[in-house]
């Protein structure tokens, strides 16, 4: 059996800034978009995601994700 | 090849219910002779339920419907004593390929539990599966089992009183009357007797439109399920192979919505669309061609009054998974040990509410099921398809992303846990055997664990001391003492003790497990056993 303690913090989603390069982590993602039509784009994003996702794994830290994104979108 | 169901099977005969002077009451009326109307007339029978099954028809199913049948129905059929049957008429497959547009993404391999008598699932066409449920129902009435199947026996009018049902029956020769203390509607998802009832069906209806196509060929492709999205020979929709018994395959491909379907029904519109799928030269000849919609819905409430619906009466389900038949044998499965305890007078009435309670969890399950795939398959927005296409993408080079690739989930049994019937656990083993689940069978020296099983309550002993019975307020549980030296595989310790040196399980007539302990206490299983019987 998994240590329960380890299991909560893996589904716990990072929320405070985590990036070690933020800057070049943007960068990085705007290049990769260069010369792409929308739909590659958007294609790729959509990609991107499932990447991330899987790499969260928990039900309870994807969930928070999605939240998140939704509510920023909702005070822009 | 003769097509089975243009064959009677069950052809009209005069009865004397028809020459009554008063109406004649039966324990048990089942309208519907599909495969879930059969099946619970077997197990009623079986327990020494006397029961008619009326069907507006006199042979089986037209054309293709279900093909694939999962483990638990087989079980199901086990106890009832034809699951052999259906396995030695069907056809096993384990295999499977995804393909999206014009390339195979991933292989797939549906290994089956090891120790499991059944395997995951086997193909077997509807029509012969009815055709062996009426030929175990011909064996059972030769020894004399109280049951009939009445042919061209069409309901026309129910109604409902405070013990009992009154139908009006249409034959041949002019309507009957008849009356049932309980009345089983088993009449398929436009059920008549639900209409009649003015009860609603609500759901979720789907557009898109489906071509079954049931083909008879030579072709050297493999027993495997072959799954594409978007197809180059059928652009921006899906399609199905998928192998039956006797070189019958199955081919489903989307349509889309707003089609004409006349049209599309058409041979010489048939073929050419076969011909893109299979190849040119590929000889085949078209054995069936029918057109469908459907929609995930269900009824709200599954018991009403004297009124019990099952199967596709009661929710219906899309294709997607072979939830349909599968749910509807553990409707039947559920239902009968509790319809017989009631009718002997050792369960209350409202025993029968956990029917209720605990298939309309497996519908919501399967519904949810059926559901997702369907989102998947038939992406109903642009964002949809796209997220859908991104997986599908992912999934060529990425193993971690085809457990997201959804052509179906393969029915699987519900585990209940709103049930009222169900105590709380008392041992610290597997979840897979908490109290809510079906049993997961075992291998032993001698057999099977599921085929000791039976249809009875079962106290299930592992390295534990019990009496070898016990009865409360009417109802016996007897004592099945296994240890875990009578399975070397280990199956039944991995399954049924985990870390744990013993355990003792209740196990419903159904196979579920209803209680679960350490140890043999009294007066823990009696107030298990009153509980599962509706009595606490
Ligand atoms: C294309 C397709 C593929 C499918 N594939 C699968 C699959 O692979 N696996 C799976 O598990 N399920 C599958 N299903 C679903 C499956 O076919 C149904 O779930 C199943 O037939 C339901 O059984 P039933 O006994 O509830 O109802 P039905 O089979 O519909 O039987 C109802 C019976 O009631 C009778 N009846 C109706 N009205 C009256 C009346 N007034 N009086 C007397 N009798 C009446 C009818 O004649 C009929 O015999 C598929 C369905 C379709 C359409």
């Amino acid at each position: 059996m998994s240590d329960p303690l380890s299991k909560t913090l893996s589904e716990k989603l990072t929320l405070t800034p985590n990036f070690e390069d933020a800057d070049a982590f943007f960068a990085a993602l705007t290049q990769a978009h260069t010369g792409l039509t929308r739909a590659e784009s958007d294609a790729l994003n959509a990609r991107l995601i499932f990447v991330l996702a899987n790499h969260i794994g928990g039900s309870a830290a994807l969930n928070t994700a999605i939240a998140t994104a939704k509510a920023a979108h909702a005070t822009a | 090849m003769t097509k089975i169901f243009e064959s009677p099977l069950y052809a009209y005969h005069r009865s004397p219910d028809q020459d009554a002077a008063v109406p004649v009451r039966h324990p048990v009326l089942i309208i519907g002779a599909g495969p879930v109307g059969l099946t619970t007339a077997i197990d009623l029978a079986q327990l020494g339920v006397p029961v008619v099954v009326l069907d507006d028809n006199d042979r089986v199913v037209t054309g293709s419907r279900a093909i694939c049948f999962a483990k638990r129905p087989l079980e199901i059929l086990d106890r009832l004593g034809c699951g052999q049957q259906m396995v030695d008429h069907g056809i096993g497959w384990s295999r499977g390929k995804v393909f999206s547009r014009d390339r195979a993404i991933y292989d797939f391999n549906l290994t089956d539990t090891p120790g499991h008598k059944r395997p995951a699932f086997i193909n077997l066409q509807q029509y012969t599966f009815e055709r062996l449920l009426v030929e175990k129902i011909r064996a059972m009435q030769a020894e004399g089992a109280p049951i009939e199947i009445r042919g061209c026996n069409k309901v026309e009018a129910i109604g409902q009183h405070y013990d009992h049902v009154t139908i009006e029956v249409d034959t041949p020769e002019g309507s009957y009357t008849l009356e049932a203390d309980w009345l089983i509607a088993c009449d398929g998802a436009r059920s008549p007797t639900r209409r009649m009832l003015g009860i609603a069906f609500d759901g979720e209806v789907f557009e898109d439109n489906f071509l079954i196509a049931d083909v008879v060929m030579q072709a050297n492709f493999p027993t495997e399920r072959w799954f594409w999205f978007d197809p180059p020979f059928n652009p921006g929709q899906s399609a199905l192979l998928h192998k039956q018994p006797e070189n019958v395959w199955r081919i489903d491909l989307q349509l889309g919505p707003d089609i004409d379907k006349e049209r599309e029904k058409r041979p010489e519109n048939v073929i050419p669309r076969l011909k893109a799928m299979l190849g040119e030269h590929v000889e085949f000849k078209l054995e069936w061609v029918s057109i469908y919609s459907f929609q995930c819905c269900r009824m709200e409430r599954f018991v009403h009054g004297r009124t019990i619906f099952a199967g596709d009466a009661a929710h219906q389900v899309s294709p997607f998974g072979a939830r349909g038949a599968n749910s509807g044998l553990q409707d039947a499965d559920n239902l009968s040990w509790k319809l017989h305890l009631i009718l002997t007078g050792k369960a209350p009435n409202s025993l029968m509410e956990s029917y209720h309670t605990e298939r309309a969890e497996a519908a919501d399950e399967n519904i949810l099921n059926s559901t997702r795939a369907t989102e998947f398959i038939t992406p109903k927005s642009d964002m949809s398809r796209l997220l859908r296409d991104a997986v599908l993408d992912l999934a060529a080079d990425q193993e971690f992303a085809r457990p997201l690739v959804n052509s179906g989930r393969l029915s699987t049994p519900c585990t209940y846990r709103n049930s009222p019937l169900i105590s709380a656990d008392a041992l610290a083993g597997p979840a897979l055997t908490c109290p809510g689940s079906p049993c997961p069978d075992a291998p032993l020296s001698e057999g099977h664990l599921l085929d000791k099983l039976g249809n009875r309550f079962i106290l299930l002993t592992i390295d534990a001391e019990a009496p070898d019975a016990f009865e409360e307020c009417g109802v016996r549980a007897e004592r099945l003492a296994l240890s875990v030296r009578d399975d070397p595989s280990l199956t039944l310790k991995r399954q049924y003790l985990g870390d744990c040196p013993a355990g003792v399980y209740l196990i419903r007539p159904d196979q579920y497990i209803a209680a679960r302990r350490d140890s043999y206490d009294d007066r823990h299983f009696r107030a298990a056993l009153r509980r599962a019987t509706g009595k606490e």
